[in-house]
């Protein structure tokens, strides 16, 4: 089954704390050379049919990112069982 | 006067809202958001809380319940709408509002009694109030932080249109310390602490929430005379 995943993530411009807290936490791993990190949220569409780029677009658009601070890419998936590795 | 009180699945504050809207001498009409019908009232108050358990973002859901196409509509042609907390989250996803609401900058929620500084009273909500008030009111949240890009912000200092500032200390790492803004006709507003729960000696931290529902009555009563209900210029 094909699906569509939407990638959302904040604006380059917009801080994210909860990111800032994971790339805080790290050091606490052992991690030292992390410089950054940003949390977003992907999101996997499937039609009945077959995957409407347009039509995930547009929900996209409309609810799954606010476009006042997140931006959002979108692409097919074609293997389902591939993600799960 | 008739104030409508919004709930949807996850408000918490519907209640103190419709008893703050009485308290200062509305009728109140429970709204459900299921209900595209408004059922005439001259008033809309979008409640705090989390509705729809604050999914995919605080207000996303919301913002498409039957009710809130009824309200965007109606707020587009003067109706006055307060969006509290949740509500105002709700109003920036419908666009009725710019900008966003967002984790607080701390990641703590924050639950305490706030000053605020009443920075605009041109609004269907603030026109009880005087220019430059202190007011206290109870501020809660986890995603309260008001962000906007730079040519909002400015452009919402010089019309005049952020309505509110936190005083002595930011709650949640707002920018510019904007509690409350308006749109750019005065009569929706959106404000971050809780007027609904100062209301009362016995469980508020003044009575200073009152005045955001006087303010809309004395609003209303002035649009009834030929004035507009959103007295925002």
């Amino acid at each position: 089954m094909a699906r569509v995943v939407v990638d959302v993530m904040l604006k380059p411009e917009i801080l994210d704390p909860q990111g800032q807290a994971v790339a805080n936490a790290l050091p606490r791993l052992g991690v030292t050379d992390v410089s950054s990190v940003r949390i977003g949220r992907r999101i996997e569409i499937e039609f009945a049919g077959a995957p409407d780029l347009d039509r995930a677009r547009e929900i996209a658009d409309k609810l799954l990112a606010n476009p006042v601070i997140e931006d959002f890419t979108i692409h097919v998936h074609e293997d389902a069982t591939a993600e799960v590795a | 006067m008739r104030i409508g009180v919004v709930t949807f699945p996850g408000s918490l504050d519907d209640g103190d809202a419709a008893r703050a809207a009485r308290i200062a001498g509305a009728d109140v009409v429970r709204l459900w958001h299921g209900d595209a019908d408004l059922h005439g009232v001259d008033a809309v108050v979008l409640p705090g809380g989390f509705s729809y358990g604050d999914a995919l973002r605080c207000g996303a859901i919301a913002r498409f319940a039957p009710a809130m196409d009824s309200i965007i509509d109606a707020a587009r042609g003067g109706l006055p709408v307060l969006g509290i907390c949740n509500g105002f989250q709700i109003l920036c996803e419908a666009h009725l509002l710019p900008g966003a609401l967002t984790r607080n900058q701390h990641l703590h929620f924050r639950n305490r009694d706030q000053y605020l500084r009443v920075e605009s009273t041109n609004t269907a909500w603030t026109n009880s109030f005087t220019g430059g008030q202190e007011i206290l009111i109870p501020v809660k949240n986890g995603e309260g932080c008001y962000v906007a890009d730079e040519r909002t912000l400015d452009q919402l200092e010089a019309e005049g249109r952020v309505v509110a500032r936190y005083i002595r200390g930011n709650p949640n790492g707002s920018q510019r310390d904007i509690a409350a803004i308006t749109n750019e006709a005065g009569n929706v507003v959106g404000i971050m602490p809780h007027p609904e729960h100062a209301v009362e000696a016995l469980t508020g931290p003044s009575l200073d929430g009152l005045g955001f529902f006087t303010s809309v009555l004395r609003a209303l009563a002035g649009s009834s005379a030929g004035v507009n209900a959103g007295g925002h210029q």
